[in-house]
Order: structure tokens, then C-alpha cells, then sequence
């Protein structure tokens, strides 16, 4: 069996906070435009489709289903390399937007394009206290 | 309709193992051997192009202050390893413009003696937009495996099929002296690999080399007058695409668009391609590339690079110098597809020579498939 995957904490800069400060409250947060209705991820200051800063954060329901994934087996990166085999995948969120995450929680071969997923949260290899990590795992 | 532009010069570095060299000391050799083919000397040259896995952000100034230039056009665009193709794209608007004449381009790297882990090392740093990449041990294998579980799941392709790429590519090195690996493989060599990220096996990926290389672009006048027969630019494209918002259909890659600039600007269809350089950084890679610039339709690509038709001698030759999955990849390799090609359309590639080739195509891809990636793509052809 593997090791834990280490996350590596992420940088957060004011525009991406109220994502990762929401992943510390044990929510996902999204991003909509009030000007035209756009939901978009990553977080960033201006909507992707209108340029219009009227952007509002709201809590994503968490899940999902698998749009892809790979069952990493080499990773050189120090976080990683003890935690091979781990599952990078893409999931489609409901609400329409794509995150690149983790599937954990079961076996590599039990993960599906197409599995039902649900967001949980964990800490980062170095504990940051306000933030947390969503990582994804089967319903 | 503007002026014609052509490719006057090229040079591939033969290094594939390099300790003993920087890289730039590796773009002035390969400078020095474009420039001579076609009996320019450094003064000639106006304007400077270049890229690297080393440079920085002033990279591009650093190297002409390395060979001494002062040129009056620079470009340094970045778009991984697709870069070398768009410079000639650029080249010829900057050369139909009159922003310069004689165009080098300009390619070098020790990868491989530096022991960069490129293929399997995470992405990506602590910045914020990394942030949202870097937790989770996104590899540069990873993001293309993703492409080929989706292709996979959606079309029911086969690792054999994925296979056949590398065994293809693999024969055509055997025909290159210049190959790093030329020991014939079989599709059951490629399966029995380690799987590096599943479905793709350590033979499905390019390998790691040290090398470089060098183009000389300028306009077809003038390089009539020059020692080479000039291969003239019929038509190009290049694009950005990326993931994430919208949820995009994740088999549709940047190919798609710059490939239909390409031939809608040179006129000519997909009948009229001889041959085909096609950036093979993964097999996957390939036959993605293939379907979206329409030499098949999509999710045809696994039945496409089967009975031979990507080998030399069938309906598609494909990298005929063995590619970047068998001849050389020091980090980007996107300079050595217009190499070849120039290459194969003078007629001056020996045994693994294309009889007859008078219209090719060149297609780079950088950066990660399924998440950004770039495009370029250039149709090529004899001068006539």
C-alpha cells in the first residue's frame, strides 16, 4: 500500500483566498459573476467571460463525478515520491466547472471516469491552521 | 499576397550527450552550422529567436550577447516546446514586414547530463495560480495520461495501439545514425515497461537527451541566392488552449485550430501532406494531435497509427528521425521537427528518406495536454 500523499501547501495570494480560507471552514467555494451569471475556478478578481469585477463567492455542494484520472506510479518530487500509487484525476464539479484534485479513500483500480465523487478536506504537510486542501473521494 | 518566405538553413546539433558543453555554448555551434549550410556568416543575421528549458527572463538578450548580436528584431516567445515552430511563424510576419531579414532561430539544452527530471517531477511552484495544481502531484506524464484514459474510456483505444506509435518511431531510428535509440522494440517491449502513470508505460514517453539546433529563416528571394535548395513556408497557425472553466471537451486539443489556420493559409488538404513531424513528447500525444488536425476523425486515431500507415513507406510517414520518442528531447523538441522536415523535403535523408516528398507538415505541441498546452503548426513544402 502507499504512503500518504504529502500536500505541499499552497501559495495564497488575496485573490485566491476566500477558496482556500473556505477549504479551512470545510467548504468548497466558488466564484460567480453577478453581471452575467458565470461560475468559474480558479478564483481570480475579474469574471473570465465578461471582465466585469462583480464576483461573488458561494459554498459548491461538493460533488461530482470523474472526468479523468491517472494512477500516478513515478513521482521524483520529495512530497510525492513515497506516496505512489496516488490518483490525480479532473472532476466535474455539479455546478459545471472542472478542479484538478486527488482521489482517495479507495483502491487506484476501483476509481472510474465517471465515479461519483464528494469533496473532503485535510491538512496540508505543513499545517496551516486557516486553510485546508479538498481532495475528493468515492460517494 | 505578401512576400514568400522560406527556410534557408538548418542545422541538428549530433550531441545527444553533452556534459562538456553549456547550452548556449550548444545554440552557437548549432548557429554556426545553419549559418554555414547555406554560406551566411552572423553579420547577416537581424533577427534573433530563441527559447529554453535554461533562459530566463532576459534570455533571449543574454544570447545575443553570447554570439555578439545586435539584432534589430528579438522574439523571445515561450510556449513550451511548440516555441521553434511559432518563431517561424513569426519570422516570416516579422521578414514580410520588413522588421527583418535573416532570422535565426535557436535551440540548446543539457537536459540530460543535467539530470532533469522532466517527464516525472511535480509541477509547478508556490505561486498562487500553482497553488491550485502543486498539492496534488501533477506530473508532465500525468497530464498526458489523463488524455489517454479519456481517449481510452470514450473510444475504447488500446495500449497496443498507443504501442504502435513508439515501435514506429523506434524503426525510423534505427535508420537515423544520428538516434539515440536504435535498438528495434516490439508492442510487447512497450507494454511489459514500468508504467510510469497509468495507461502510459516508460516507453510510451520521449526520452531525455542533451541537443539543440538551429533554423535560418528568410524570404524565398533571397534564399534562392543562398548554397541550399530553400524550402518555402506554405502556411501556418498556432493557438493557446487550456482547461478548467467551461469543463472543455479535454480530447479537443490546440492542434484543432492551428492546424486548420495552417492548411486554409497554404491552400492545400490533407491528400497533399507526403509526410508529417508531429511532436511525440508521449505516444498519446501523437494520435491526439493526429485527429485534431483532421488527418482522422476523433477517436479514430488508435485504428489510424495501426497496419503501417505512420511508418516509412505507408499512407502517413511520421517522424522520420525517430522523434523525441527514440532520436533525441533535451526538455523541448520543437526546433528538430522543422529540421527534419527541411530536411526530408531536400531529399538528403539517406535510408529513411520519404521518395518524392514535396509537401510536409510540422506540428509542436507544448506544455501539458489536459491542462494548458499550445499549439503551432506549419505546412512546408519544395520550392517549385
Amino acid at each position: 500500500m502507499s504512503g500518504e500523499i504529502r500536500h505541499p501547501r499552497p501559495g495564497v495570494d488575496w485573490e485566491t483566498r476566500a477558496y482556500w480560507e473556505g477549504c479551512g471552514r470545510g467548504e468548497l467555494v466558488l466564484q460567480r459573476c453577478r453581471a452575467c451569471g458565470t461560475t468559474q475556478h480558479r478564483p481570480r478578481a475579474l469574471c473570465v467571460s465578461c471582465l466585469s469585477d462583480e464576483i461573488e463567492h458561494f459554498v459548491a455542494s461538493g460533488r461530482g463525478r470523474v472526468h479523468s484520472y491517472t494512477v500516478t506510479h513515478q513521482n521524483q518530487t520529495p512530497a510525492f515520491r513515497e506516496a505512489v500509487p496516488y490518483v490525480l484525476a479532473y472532476v466535474d464539479l455539479e455546478e459545471g466547472v472542472r478542479i484538478l484534485s486527488n482521489v482517495v479513500g479507495c483502491a487506484p483500480e476501483e476509481v472510474k471516469i465517471g465515479l461519483p465523487v464528494r469533496v473532503e478536506f485535510t491538512q496540508p504537510a505543513e499545517p496551516a491552521g486557516e486553510i485546508a486542501i479538498p481532495r475528493f473521494r468515492p460517494e | 499576397m505578401s512576400a514568400r518566405v522560406a527556410l534557408a538553413g538548418v542545422y541538428e546539433h549530433p550531441t545527444r550527450w553533452a556534459p562538456d558543453k553549456t547550452s548556449s555554448q550548444i545554440m552557437a555551434e548549432s548557429a554556426r552550422g545553419a549559418l554555414q549550410e547555406c554560406g551566411l556568416a552572423l553579420k547577416d543575421v537581424d533577427g534573433l529567436f530563441a527559447a529554453g528549458m535554461e533562459m530566463g527572463a532576459m534570455g533571449v538578450v543574454q544570447l545575443a550577447e553570447y554570439l555578439n548580436l545586435k539584432p534589430r528584431y528579438v522574439d523571445g516567445t515561450n510556449i513550451g516546446g511548440s516555441s521553434f515552430v511559432a518563431h517561424v511563424r513569426h519570422a516570416a510576419g516579422a521578414i514580410q514586414a520588413g522588421l527583418c531579414e535573416v532570422a535565426l532561430i535557436l535551440y540548446g539544452s543539457t537536459a540530460a547530463s543535467n539530470a532533469m527530471a522532466i517527464g516525472t517531477a511535480g509541477r509547478a511552484g508556490s505561486d498562487p495560480a500553482a497553488g491550485f495544481v502543486s498539492p496534488y502531484g501533477l506530473t508532465t506524464v500525468g497530464g498526458y495520461a489523463m488524455a489517454a484514459r479519456r481517449h481510452m474510456h470514450l473510444y475504447g483505444t488500446r495500449s497496443e495501439q498507443l504501442a504502435e506509435i513508439a515501435v514506429t518511431m523506434r524503426r525510423h531510428a534505427a535508420l537515423n545514425p544520428a538516434a539515440k535509440m536504435r535498438q528495434e522494440i516490439t508492442i510487447e517491449d512497450v507494454l511489459s515497461s514500468r508504467v510510469i502513470s497509468d495507461p502510459l508505460h516508460l516507453l510510451d514517453c520521449c526520452i531525455i537527451s542533451d541537443g539543440g539546433g538551429a533554423l535560418v529563416v528568410t524570404s524565398l528571394e533571397r534564399a534562392r541566392d543562398l548554397a541550399r535548395p530553400p524550402v518555402q513556408l506554405l502556411g501556418s497557425g498556432e493557438a493557446v488552449w487550456h482547461q478548467e472553466i467551461g469543463a472543455p471537451d479535454m480530447l479537443s486539443i490546440a492542434a484543432s485550430q492551428s492546424g486548420a489556420e495552417a492548411f486554409r493559409t497554404a491552400g492545400v488538404s490533407h491528400d497533399d501532406i507526403d509526410f508529417a513531424m508531429i511532436y511525440d513528447s508521449f505516444t498519446i500525444t501523437v494520435l491526439l494531435t493526429l485527429e485534431s488536425l483532421g488527418f482522422c476523425k476523433p477517436g479514430e486515431g488508435g485504428d489510424f497509427v495501426s497496419d503501417g500507415r505512420i511508418g516509412l513507406g505507408g499512407a502517413l510517414p511520421l517522424n522520420l528521425d525517430g522523434g523525441g520518442l527514440s532520436s533525441n528531447h533535451p526538455g523541448m523538441r520543437g526546433i528538430f521537427l522543422v529540421i527534419e522536415a527541411v530536411k526530408q523535403l531536400r531529399g538528403e535523408c539517406g535510408d529513411r528518406q520519404v521518395e518524392g516528398a514535396e509537401t510536409a507538415l510540422a506540428h509542436g505541441t507544448g506544455g501539458l495536454l489536459s491542462t494548458l498546452h499550445s499549439g503551432a503548426t506549419l505546412i512546408l513544402g519544395r520550392d517549385r
